[in-house]
Parts: structure tokens; C-alpha cells; sequence
């Protein structure tokens, strides 16, 4: 309104600030997108649930992209794959070998492997597991695989 | 016997896999995500439940269900790779993906499938949504939207990707990088491998005429 009075020495005025202003929208929109970007790989890197530490640090509304995240990401990955669905945060290495050496970071109790049996995970406790059933207990720090 | 539907010949599970090793090398090396594959999906799918299904009536004659168990995880992991490798193109560029597909016309082939399309859109709008309850709506009011076409970056069809000849090719443009050089024509011969700017052979790709590697 100001450059419609004709007031032509203001016009440099105006524009200046406003590239000013979409500067700072663009370093806003970068930062917060950056953040969604991370908070995405902690889907990949820890599961569906979150560590308490890193949900305090999360704005509620960024819980809530992220909770949306992964109900979209489970409608995916359940209408991939036939009845089950295919969990594509698993297999994220290729396998090398079926069965693998792991030892017991911590508590976990007890375990389910293929035909029935369980398996107690107290913590320092060692086991010889099928590889695939691991992978995310792994990804969460509770087993350790034992590279010999 | 592994056809699951798709209208041309039935391929042998061997083939099926190769197909599937095929689409997910293209997919990896590619900058841009490339045509889905649904019938390949489909059928190693199947393949995959057909093994296990195999594998649980099977004695335990230790060494052919363990190579069998190893064959199944190497086809499972191939498989999820080639998902996640499409999902991380999709999220990355999802505006542009999003454009393309709508601007595909009536009986081109489709880069997404069904449900990477709903998911695409469910990422694009929970985005949005964030963006704009976190920030865009305390702006003033001619900033409150985002252009994500313009500020999300498109996938560079420059780079550059090795890749094996499949079928011959016959005078491929090449066009210039620097405005000293001029456009030239090359011949792929098949067998050969090449290393070369990704949009100068990006229908090759989709038609099968090259492998990227």
C-alpha cells in the first residue's frame, strides 16, 4: 500500500524486507524440515517406540508427524508382501550367514526363536541364534553380535 | 511357475530373481526413482511364501533347509533393499514424484505403485501440516505458504552412473557439458561398459537396454 501512493523511494525499502523476511522463512522451514529428517531416521534406527530421552526432546507436534509417520509407513509396509506384510526395517545388511554368536548387553527375559523354544537373555549370557530373529534386538543395543 | 498374474511369459524362478537383482542394481545407481515394477513384487512375493511354505513341511534334513533358509533370506533381503531404496527416493523428492506421476499420461507406466502413491501423499500432507502448524501460520500473511516443488531439490539427472550394455545401441546424442564442447553421437556395443551422465540414458534404463551396475 505503501508503493501504491507512489512513494517510489520506499519501493527499495519494501523490497529489502521483504527478501529479509523470506530469508528467515526459508532458514525456519530448512531447520524444522532438517529435524523431521532426523526424527524420520529414528524410525529406521530404533523402532516404532522412542526412548524416553529423545521424545523430550521433541516438540508435541513433532511427535505427532511422527506417530503419523509410522502408521503411514505400517499401511506400507503391511500391503507389501503377501498376508503378513514385509517389514522393510529388517534385512537392512545382507545376511552372511544364518545363525549368529551374540552376547546379552542387558536384561530382556525371555525370548522366542522358530520352533517354539525360548531363550532366557540375561544380561553377559551368550547364545547361538538364527540370524534373523536378532537383527533388531541388535539395533536396539540389547544383544551384541560376536564377531569371532 | 511364477506368473501371479502378469500378462507375458512365465518366467522360471531363476529369471524371477535375476529380474528382481535387475530392477533393484537400476533402482540403487539411479538418481531418480525409477518405473515401478509390480508384477516383479507380486511374483517374487509369492516365490518367497511358496519357499517357507515349502520349508516347514520339510524334515529336518539339516543342510537343504539351511540352504534353502539362506536362499530365502538372500531373496528377502534383495527384496527389501529394492522397497527401502524406492521409499528413501520417495520421501526424499516427494513433491516431484508426486508431480510426475500426475502428469503421466493415459498408458504410460506408472513410477508409482498404488500404495507408494498413498503413502507418498500421507508423507507430503503430515509435512505440511507440521510445517505449516509449527510456523507457517505465525507468519505474515503472504508468507504462509511453502513452494515444495521449488524448494524441495530435484534429483540431479546429471550425475553421472556406470552401467553394462544389454542390447546394442546405435547413435546416442551425448549432449555437451561445457558450452566449448559440441553435442556427439555414440554407439553402445553390447557387453561394454560405460560411465556416463544418468539423463543421457535414462530411457535405456526404463526400456532394459542397459544395466546400470
Amino acid at each position: 500500500s505503501e508503493a501504491k501512493s507512489g512513494r517510489t523511494d520506499l519501493i527499495f525499502l519494501i523490497r529489502f524486507r521483504h527478501c529479509c523476511l523470506l530469508r528467515n522463512q526459508r532458514c525456519i522451514v530448512a531447520y524444522l524440515y532438517d529435524r523431521l529428517l532426523r526424527i524420520r531416521a529414528l524410525r529406521w534406527e530404533y523402532g516404532s517406540i522412542l526412548p524416553n530421552t529423545i521424545q523430550f526432546h521433541m516438540s508435541a507436534e513433532e511427535v505427532e508427524w511422527f506417530n503419523r509417520y509410522k502408521k503411514s509407513l505400517a499401511t506400507y509396509m503391511r500391503s507389501v508382501g503377501g498376508e503378513e506384510g514385509l517389514d522393510l526395517t529388517q534385512d537392512i545388511k545382507p545376511p552372511k550367514s544364518l545363525y549368529i554368536e551374540v552376547r546379552c548387553l542387558r536384561d530382556y527375559g525371555e525370548f522366542e526363536i522358530e520352533d517354539g523354544t525360548t531363550v532366557l537373555l540375561k544380561k553377559n549370557s551368550q547364545h547361538f541364534l538364527p540370524r534373523w530373529k536378532c537383527e533388531q534386538l541388535i539395533r536396539q543395543g540389547v544383544l551384541e553380535h560376536i564377531l569371532s | 511357475d511364477s506368473d501371479g498374474g502378469s500378462e507375458e511369459l512365465v518366467l522360471t524362478p531363476a529369471q524371477l530373481i535375476r529380474s528382481l537383482e535387475q530392477a533393484w542394481l537400476n533402482e540403487k545407481f539411479a538418481p531418480e526413482l525409477l518405473e515401478s515394477k509390480p508384477e516383479i513384487i507380486e511374483c517374487v512375493v509369492e516365490q518367497l511364501d511358496h519357499m517357507e511354505a515349502n520349508l516347514k513341511r520339510a524334515k529336518t534334513g539339516d543342510l537343504k533347509v539351511s540352504v534353502h533358509r539362506m536362499e530365502i533370506e538372500r531373496i528377502r533381503y534383495v527384496l527389501s533393499s529394492y522397497l527401502r531404496c524406492r521409499l528413501v527416493k520417495i520421501e526424499k523428492f516427494f513433491p516431484h514424484v508426486l508431480e510426475k506421476e500426475k502428469s503421466q499420461a493415459e498408458g504410460e507406466p506408472s513410477i508409482l505403485s498404488p500404495e507408494e502413491f498413498a503413502f507418498a501423499k500421507e508423507y507430503m500432507a503430515n509435512t505440511e501440516t507440521y510445517l505449516k502448524n509449527v510456523a507457517l501460520k505465525h507468519m505474515p500473511p503472504n508468507l504462509q505458504k511453502v513452494a515444495l516443488l521449488k524448494s524441495v531439490p530435484k534429483p540431479n539427472l546429471d550425475s553421472f552412473v556406470f552401467l553394462r550394455v544389454l542390447e546394442r545401441q546405435e547413435n546416442i546424442l551425448v549432449e555437451p557439458e561445457t558450452d566449448e564442447q559440441r553435442e556427439y553421437t555414440i554407439d553402445l556395443e553390447e557387453g561394454s561398459q560405460h560411465l556416463i551422465r544418468y539423463k543421457t540414458i535414462a530411457p535405456l534404463v526404463a526400456s532394459g537396454a542397459v544395466q546400470l551396475i
